[in-house]
């Protein structure tokens, strides 16, 4: 056994560092948090120039051909400076999906600006009534001529409003049972009849409303089987299961440190001595490291060619859940202090704990409730009957 | 990265799940309560070199890493092993750390001649409280100011009946033959807690996530309202969030007794860390995989409370979990009082 990394990826991420110590500028932070919007054109170019877009993918196609540890030493490092990554993750994701079952004319338009970071494709498959259970969905795709119409709604469209396509999850038939009548489309965001309106969340993070009113696809822009949506959903949603948070219990854990390091109690002693603080400062090292190794086993796995169950959804319960839960325990600690906003000059440890006690509500929600990755777990992990 | 045994180890797994299964099953960790002391269990063990494997080859073992004798814990703690394993290995890798002055005692120990322990708290006053293995053992070693003393257990100890069924004593103290003084009686009794800390997480993890299978299991079978309860999210939701943090209490548990060899720099950090997350969810496994089953749950025929008393007895008398996670930010910060 062995539980390191690896050399490659050790120097890797130095390179990382490096690279995020020069593009990353207070500057880009406060901008990002201040729109809401995580993604930065410029930032996303000099990724992709460094072939850091898709590190994992083969050097013809743009990448790097990079393992799978590698690529979580990039993600680890990005996630730990908050880089707006939003866009790219879901660009490369149905970059992925066009990779598996994209036709050659799809991958060719697609995948060279995907890889390069000049386009932002976007996620719509939530709707105001299907967000868990996707397969109700109910936007419509209608055959027509030599191409389809589309009406609905999408809910939660993130990056829409800076988005070139999004990929949207419709239903093309309704004479079958429901996971057998989605299509999935990838429909240009300029197309006519695409309209987006903005949501404002908890945390700042800009998503929106999308509105669609008799929007013309071409065929050509229809991915996968006609009827086989289902299938094609579920390549993107296993990526999506793999997420993680480590970083932000890191970042979690840094700000309360700061704090602590820079606080007296009541008694004029260091808060650092504080016995109920330190208890939870460890339990947060805890849980920092279960995340981290959980989140690596999911990688170690896929590069040792073993087959995945619901490691997955493991790692992103797990980390979710617990960033949520050290977020709550280290604001009780820290009292007052912790109600200064994130990025407000009083703030110690730049607001992190406000912060996280917000955006961590978002991470047990997106990319499928903690309740969905539960049952995953309890069905496929544990061999359990279906849950009600 | 490789997260699988080597095939050395993937071999010490299966003779120790194999000797495990047939001298450590249910109705012989059941057969040795109160006091917690299967015998022939132990002969065996020592008979296959448990202790031997534990000490350095210099010293005369055979010089396994941390993270073999893990594996080993692993299966210990999924059978509930009724012998004192852990804790006389830990006792005889300071016998050989401490050097010269405690050769002669370390050979017997490695002959099986003397059971020799560790006491896991410093003493203060005039009695080692809740020895592990007190009530079995020939001799204790205590850690008193900064002296680190073998102390040999009289007929005077008392055995306190306890919730794990474990064979613990309170030993008053006697004379005895001292094998650290000063800073590194200190340094050598803290190395011994942190393998103590780092094999009990290995076997906490492994006794966790039996616990879910044990859970799993009954839960699949059982039915209620028509349906079996695994069925309800209320009980599948639990034991997905147990199994997830049996998952994690192993590797982490792995992680850290690789350390030891690996990575000595965090070892003193990982150890803890490990301990106490494995040893809350062993006693988060064990409550709900008792409660879904349960009145059954209740009753002593049912396994279950075997895990639900031993999570909670391993662990405590060693180091408590709250107390584990603050070892952890001593080990970061720096002790309380040392800025
Ligand atoms: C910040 C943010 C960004 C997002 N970005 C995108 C995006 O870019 N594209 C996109 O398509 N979507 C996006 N989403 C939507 C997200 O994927 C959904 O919110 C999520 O899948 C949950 O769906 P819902 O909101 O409809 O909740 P519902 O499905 O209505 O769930 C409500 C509650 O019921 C519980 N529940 C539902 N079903 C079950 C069940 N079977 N068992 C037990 N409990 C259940 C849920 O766990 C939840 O607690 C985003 C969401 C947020 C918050």
């Amino acid at each position: 056994m062995d539980f390191r990394l690896g050399p490659d990826s050790e120097e890797f991420r130095a390179e990382v560092r490096a690279f995020l110590d020069e593009h990353i500028t207070p500057e880009m932070t406060e901008r990002v948090y201040r729109t809401g919007v995580s993604h930065d054109e410029a930032f996303t170019r000099a990724l992709a120039e460094r072939g850091w877009l898709a590190p994992g993918w083969p050097v013809e196609l743009g990448g790097q051909g990079r393992d799978p540890l590698e690529m979580q030493v990039l993600a680890d490092e990005l996630r730990v400076r908050d880089a707006p990554t939003y866009g790219i993750g879901t660009t490369l994701m149905v970059a992925t999906v066009l990779r598996a079952v994209g036709t050659p004319a799809q991958q060719a338009e697609i995948l060279p600006r995907a890889l390069s970071g000049q386009i932002v494709i976007v996620l719509g498959f939530s709707e105001p009534e299907a967000g868990s259970d996707l397969a109700s969905a109910a936007t419509r795709a209608v055959p027509d001529g030599d191409g389809w119409v589309i009406n609905g709604q999408k809910m939660f469209t993130t990056n829409a409003q800076i988005g070139d396509y999004v990929f949207l999850l419709a239903r093309t038939n309704t004479e079958v049972p429901r996971h057998r009548g989605l299509t999935m489309f990838l429909v240009p965001m300029d197309q006519e009849g695409v309209e987006v309106q903005p949501v404002f969340t908890l945390s700042g993070e800009r998503t929106n409303i999308t509105f669609y009113n008799d929007v013309r696809v071409s065929d050509a822009w229809r991915i996968g089987e006609v009827d086989g949506g289902w299938q094609t959903l579920t390549v993107s949603l296993a990526a999506e299961h793999g997420s993680a948070f480590g970083s932000a219990i890191e970042r979690l854990l840094a700000a309360a440190e700061d704090w602590a390091a820079g606080t007296l109690d009541d008694g004029g002693r260091p808060m650092l001595e504080d016995l109920s603080l330190r208890e939870t400062l460890g339990r947060t090292m805890a849980d920092l490291e279960v995340s981290r190794l959980l989140q690596r086993r999911v990688a170690w796995m896929a590069e040792a060619g073993l087959p995945l169950t619901t490691e997955g959804p493991m790692s992103k319960l797990f980390s979710s859940e617990a960033l949520q839960d050290r977020a709550q325990d280290l604001a009780e600690l820290m009292g007052p202090d912790a109600l200064r906003s994130y990025l407000d000059p009083t703030a110690p440890g730049h607001g992190e704990v406000e912060h996280t006690l917000r955006h961590s509500l978002g991470t047990t929600i997106y990319a499928g409730t903690s309740e969905i990755h539960r049952n995953m777990i309890a069905q496929r992990g544990l061999g359990l009957p279906r849950t009600r | 990265m490789e997260l699988r045994p080597s095939a050395d180890q993937q071999q010490l797994i299966d003779t120790f799940a194999a000797l495990y299964a047939k001298e450590s099953p249910p109705e012989r960790v059941r057969a040795a309560e109160p006091l917690g002391f299967d015998r022939r269990l132990w002969d065996l063990l020592v008979g296959l070199g448990s202790i031997t494997m534990a000490v350095p080859e210099e010293d005369g073992g055979w010089g396994a890493s941390l993270l073999d004798l893990a594996l080993v814990a692993e299966q210990h703690g999924r059978a509930l092993g009724p012998a004192p394993l852990i804790e006389t290995q830990v006792a005889a890798r300071l016998l050989a750390r401490t050097g010269p002055a405690a050769a002669d005692l370390l050979a017997q120990v490695l002959a099986g001649d003397r059971l020799v322990t560790l006491a896991p708290r410093p003493c203060r006053g005039p009695v080692a409280g809740l020895v592990p293995a007190g009530a079995v053992a020939d001799d204790v070693i205590v850690l008193h100011g900064d002296t680190l003393t073998v102390v040999p257990i009289g007929e005077d100890r008392v055995v306190p009946g306890n919730l794990g069924s474990m064979p613990l004593a309170d030993v008053p103290l006697r004379e005895g033959p001292v094998i650290a003084t000063g800073p590194a009686a200190e340094v050598a009794f803290e190395s011994a807690l942190d393998d103590w800390l780092a094999l009990t997480a290995a076997a906490l993890a492994a006794m966790a996530l039996r616990s879910v299978e044990i859970g799993v299991d009954y839960a699949s079978e059982r039915e209620a309202f028509g349906q079996p309860i695994g069925g309800f999210q209320a009980v599948g939701h639990r034991l997905a969030d147990c199994r997830v943090a049996a998952d994690g209490a192993g590797l982490l548990a792995r992680q850290a007794a690789w350390a030891a060899g690996e990575d000595p720099e965090r070892f003193p950090v990982l150890a803890p860390m490990a301990y106490g997350f494995a040893a809350e969810a062993a006693r988060d496994a064990s409550y709900w995989a008792l409660h879904f089953h349960g009145g059954y749950g209740f009753m002593l025929e049912y396994d279950i409370q075997l895990s639900y008393r031993r999570s909670r007895a391993w662990a405590n008398v060693v180091m408590d979990p709250r107390r584990a996670y603050r070892r952890v930010a001593d080990r970061r910060y720096g002790p309380v009082g040392a800025g």
